[in-house]
This record gives structure tokens, C-alpha cells and sequence, in this order.
């Protein structure tokens, strides 16, 4: 059976949507980080930005210079030129205190998944965690890879002002918050390590598809990183 | 050059400093912000001699008032039709003026539009981030929001009265309540019925409008089935439609990705125009080829920048106007004695 995907979606007069599949799934990650760079390494002529996703890579293009169907014919290219396999993403070490009044949802996950509070932080720092795209709001990367007992649906309600550095988790993802947001996700943490860094030539800390390591610290390490606002 | 300091006596809510935006992060969860009316923020700064992309202030229906504390300097306000009181002088948008030390300006939305756009003659000092001053009103990051009692300081302020007067609005717009779209990219999502009535029926503004997206009220819209789509970019322009079946189109500072389908994208030039409409304001969409659609910002293009040009151009000083009036009008011809 011939694959539907890739497939091209005109967006406005500006974009074209480039479907790769249906499902999210590591294979279709990494299919999408291979376009990705391969656009990347090869930028064709009036290309603005791409914004890789689960299972599709937003194309934005100026009309001025070129159009819908010179656009996919450029990315069709790239698909027939075998593009080398995605580079292996950058490992970054992110932080996280589990103390009780920085993660205010801990015991209810540990409830609802039958486990203790230990065995919920032990199974959260063994995750195997991969930046699958970035969205929301500034620096929020959705981090693919919360193990499976720990997979649980959203809160029903939001809950309002929930400070940055927040580690969240929600069904498969997991989550640093950068900014003072609401948010339906289990909080379980907080983190030192800043995503969104001002003043800075790499003003983002993760590209999508580096991997995360969660690095427990206790109190007082919290404490003198927080004071340092940064680590 | 000297410098001018204001300092704002009010300023309703979401009136934020603005450059022309901060594309290029989207893959960063950054949306590119800036005017939400792009062009009226560009005659703005053309119209006073700034570059194009300068940092102006986006004034909302929430209104402005500004003091001047120190110095003098030329102002330019576009966009809606908003109302100018300048110490008791009152005159419309689409003007430039002066402001010196103790005299003050209140700025008021008029008949029509949401947003004007303040420009001055010289630089104003705002924070950036990523490079630029455009204000991300979510995360306040860049510019920022106008807060009541903050001064504010243009650097290089200068006069430039040989541009003071009224500004030729832009007549090459499209005008009324037809906004042009392509369908997608999640359209097939959709009942043929909800797609028929996107197009067929009118929708109108709600009040639930800022700078992230404009809620509709009109014909709910339907998905075939119920639906579970992976998070994916949005554009500024999408038409989602939430679970309820209401459709919102995103604006200036758009979530970058979001689960909700897509019925339609509209055109840039719409985005805009959309923008400047008001709650309870009727709207209608026409589809239209993604090559049309191409097509007619092509055709915008060229005569947008072909006003631009046009407005860009000092009128002179009243003597350099009134000579040239007179020049053209041929009045003066007694003053040469060869005739």
C-alpha cells in the first residue's frame, strides 16, 4: 500500500503543513526532526521558519518570493535525496526537587497510580525524556517519555499561577514550566534550570529532539541554585 | 537632538510598546507579536521619516494619555479611527503633531477600530527580547504593557514640522466584512454542513478579543466525528474551532501549537482587517485558492509599498507647501519680468 504521507497542506498565503503521519510515535519524531534539519541544511528559496510538531513540520514562506507549489516541489526534493538519519539530540540534565510544598499533586499521583510518593519520583527520574516540539507559550517544550504507570489524564480543572521552573506531567508528556501560567497537568516538582534564558546567545536551552535527564536535588541545593537563578 | 520625557497620566489595558514583531522563534514556542494592525504601525513610522519597524505604542480601544515632561518632539498616530485631544486642540488619526513640555495628549478610539498606532520622532527606549521590542502579551516579555504613572523616554526626539499635518490613509484595503481564507488544513474534520455554513452564514466579533485570537458567535460547526488530533503549529490567521464547535481566529500572539482543527486560515491582509473590527462587528468568509490567495498579496504588495513610498515623503514647511501650491497652480506669474 502506497503511504498517503508526505502530504502538503496549503496554509493561507503563507505556509504549507507537510503531514507525515497520524499517530505520535518516536519513529514519526524522528521522521519529522529528519525533515526538520534536512530543510534546515538546505533552506529552500523564501523560507521563513519551520515549526516541527508530533507527526507534522509547519513550512512559513513569503508569498513574495515563492508559493505553495514551488514549496512543495523544494520539500519533495528533500524527501527523494535520502536525507541522513536525524543527529542524535544533546543530553541535558534538568533538575528537580520533590519536595512536599513544591509538588503539590505528588500524593494524588501516587494515589491514583497505587504506588509511594518514592516510587513515583524513583519511576519519574528513570523516564527516558526526548523534546518532542515546543508550544503554548515561551520555552514550554513537551517532553516525551513519562513511563507508562505514571501516564495519567489531566486535571479536570486548571489551576491558576502556577510559578515557573513547575514539573508537570500529563499522559505521556512531561513538561518545565518557564512562566507563571494555569495549568491542568500533576504538578510533581520544581526545577532550577532555566529553559528561557534572557540575555543569552542561545535564549532556549533544548532544540526539539534532545533528550532530558531529571537530576534529583534536595532543599538546600534548591535553595542555593533558586538564589542564583540559574544552574 | 536632545531628548523628550512623557509620562503616561492613563493607559487602559493592553496598550503595549510595539516593533514590527519578533519572527523566527515559532519552533520555540515564541509567536512573532508585533502590530495587529501591520500596516497602519508601518505608515505610522514612514509617515514621520522612521525606519519601518520602529518601536511605536499600540494603543488599544482602552485609550491613552500622555504628558510631556521634558522636551518636544513630533508624534504620528494611525490605524482606527481614533479621536486626538492635544491640550484642548482636537483633530482625528491619521495626523502628525507636536507635543512639548507641559502640554498633554489624550488619545480616545472614535467611530471605528481597535487599535491605533503612536509613533514618535526620535527612539523610544522600551526592553527587548530576542532582539526586539514587540510585546508578547502573554508573557509580557519585550516591550511590555503601558502602566498608568510610568515615564517614558525618546532618545534623538526631535521636531520635524515640515511632516506635521494629516496623513492619506490607506484607500487600496479591501473594506467590509468579507475576511478571504483558505480552507484548512483540517477542513475534511468538518461536517459538510459546518463547512457550507462557515462560508455561507455570518459570524460576528465577540467580546472575548485581545491580542491572542477573536472568539466568533455564528452557526456552531461540527466535526464528522469526535476527534483526537496530536498538538500541531497554528498560524496566525488559523480558524479553530474548539470542542463547543465555536471558532476563534488566532491573532498577533497565537499560541504557536494547539489540538484544535482547523476549518480555515485567512489571508494576511485579512488578519488585519479582522483586527480592527470591534465586538458585535459582522463577518463573513469567502474561500479562496491558495494560488489566489498568493495572487492577491502580490497584488497588495505592490501598491501597499507604492503608498508607503508615497506617504514617506516630507510635505515641507507651510512657506515650501504654500510656494509649491503656487507653483502648480501657476498663480505666480507676475514676479518674473521677462513676461
Amino acid at each position: 500500500m502506497t503511504s498517503i504521507f508526505p502530504s502538503f497542506t496549503a496554509v493561507a498565503d503563507h505556509a504549507l503543513l507537510v503531514q507525515l503521519g497520524d499517530d505520535i510515535s518516536e519513529e514519526l519524531s524522528a521522521r519529522v526532526l529528519q525533515l526538520d534539519q534536512a530543510i534546515a541544511a538546505a533552506p529552500p528559496s523564501g523560507l521563513r521558519e519551520t515549526i516541527p510538531a508530533f507527526v507534522n513540520v509547519l513550512v512559513e514562506f513569503d508569498p513574495l518570493v515563492t508559493d505553495h507549489i514551488e514549496m512543495e516541489t523544494a520539500l519533495r526534493a528533500l524527501f527523494d535525496a535520502d536525507a541522513a538519519p536525524a543527529s542524535e539530540g544533546v543530553v541535558h540534565d534538568v533538575t528537580v526537587c520533590y519536595d512536599t510544598d513544591l509538588s503539590p499533586d505528588l500524593d494524588a499521583v501516587a494515589q491514583a497510580t497505587g504506588m509511594s510518593t518514592d516510587a513515583v519520583i524513583a519511576m519519574h527520574l528513570a523516564g527516558e525524556y526526548r523534546v518532542g516540539m515546543y508550544g503554548f507559550a515561551p520555552g514550554y517544550a513537551y517532553l516525551s517519555g513519562v513511563p507508562k504507570p505514571l501516564q495519567l489524564p489531566r486535571k479536570s480543572t486548571a489551576i491558576r499561577d502556577i510559578p515557573a521552573g513547575s514539573v508537570l506531567i500529563a499522559g505521556p508528556q512531561c513538561l518545565v514550566t518557564t512562566l507563571k501560567m494555569p495549568t491542568g497537568w500533576s504538578i510533581i516538582g520544581r526545577s532550577t534550570t532555566q529553559i528561557l534564558r534572557e540575555a543569552s546567545d542561545r535564549p532556549f536551552l533544548f532544540d526539539v529532539g534532545d533528550r532530558v535527564q531529571f537530576r534529583r536535588i534536595d532543599r538546600a541545593t534548591f535553595e542555593s541554585l533558586s538564589s542564583r537563578g540559574a544552574s | 537632538m536632545t531628548d523628550a520625557r512623557l509620562r503616561v497620566s492613563f493607559a487602559g489595558p493592553l496598550v503595549t510598546f510595539q516593533d514590527a514583531g519578533r519572527p523566527g522563534h515559532m519552533r520555540f514556542g515564541v509567536s512573532a507579536s508585533g502590530p495587529m494592525d501591520r500596516l497602519s504601525h508601518t505608515a505610522a513610522n514612514v509617515a514621520l521619516g522612521n525606519a519601518p519597524d520602529a518601536t511605536a505604542i499600540e494603543v488599544s480601544m482602552g485609550g491613552l494619555v500622555l504628558e510631556c515632561l521634558d522636551g518636544e518632539v513630533s508624534l504620528s498616530l494611525t490605524g482606527g479611527a481614533f479621536t486626538v485631544d492635544r491640550s484642548g486642540d482636537m483633530f482625528d488619526s491619521w495626523s502628525i503633531f507636536s507635543l512639548s513640555a507641559g502640554e498633554k495628549v489624550t488619545i480616545r478610539p472614535g467611530a471605528s477600530g481597535s487599535w491605533a498606532y503612536l509613533a514618535f520622532a526620535g527612539t523610544i527606549e522600551a526592553r527587548r527580547w530576542l532582539g526586539h521590542t514587540a510585546t508578547h502579551s502573554t508573557s509580557g516579555f519585550g516591550g511590555g504593557q503601558l502602566v498608568t504613572g510610568q515615564t517614558i523616554d525618546i532618545t534623538d526626539a526631535s521636531l520635524r514640522e515640515d511632516r506635521h499635518g494629516t496623513i492619506d490613509r490607506p484607500g487600496f484595503l479591501e473594506t467590509g466584512a468579507k475576511m478571504r481564507v483558505v480552507l484548512g488544513p483540517q477542513d475534511q474534520h468538518f461536517t459538510p454542513e459546518a463547512v457550507e455554513a462557515f462560508q455561507s452564514s455570518p459570524f460576528a466579533l465577540t467580546d472575548a478579543f485581545d491580542r491572542m485570537g477573536v472568539r466568533l458567535a455564528g452557526p456552531t460547526l461540527d466535526l464528522k466525528a469526535a476527534l483526537s488530533l496530536p498538538s500541531e503549529p497554528v498560524t496566525r490567521g488559523s480558524v479553530q474551532v474548539a470542542g463547543d464547535g465555536v471558532p476563534t481566529v488566532l491573532l498577533a500572539d497565537h499560541q504557536t501549537t494547539g489540538g484544535y482543527p482547523k476549518i480555515a486560515t485567512l489571508i494576511s491582509e485579512d488578519i488585519d482587517r479582522i483586527s480592527q473590527l470591534r465586538a458585535r462587528d459582522p463577518v463573513a468568509f469567502t474561500a479562496i485558492t491558495p494560488a489566489e490567495a498568493i495572487q492577491t498579496t502580490r497584488a497588495t504588495a505592490a501598491v501597499r509599498n507604492g503608498y508607503l513610498d508615497a506617504i514617506s515623503h516630507p510635505k515641507g514647511t507651510l512657506s515650501q507647501r504654500l510656494l509649491r501650491e503656487n507653483l502648480i497652480s501657476g498663480v505666480i506669474t507676475g514676479t518674473d519680468p521677462d513676461t
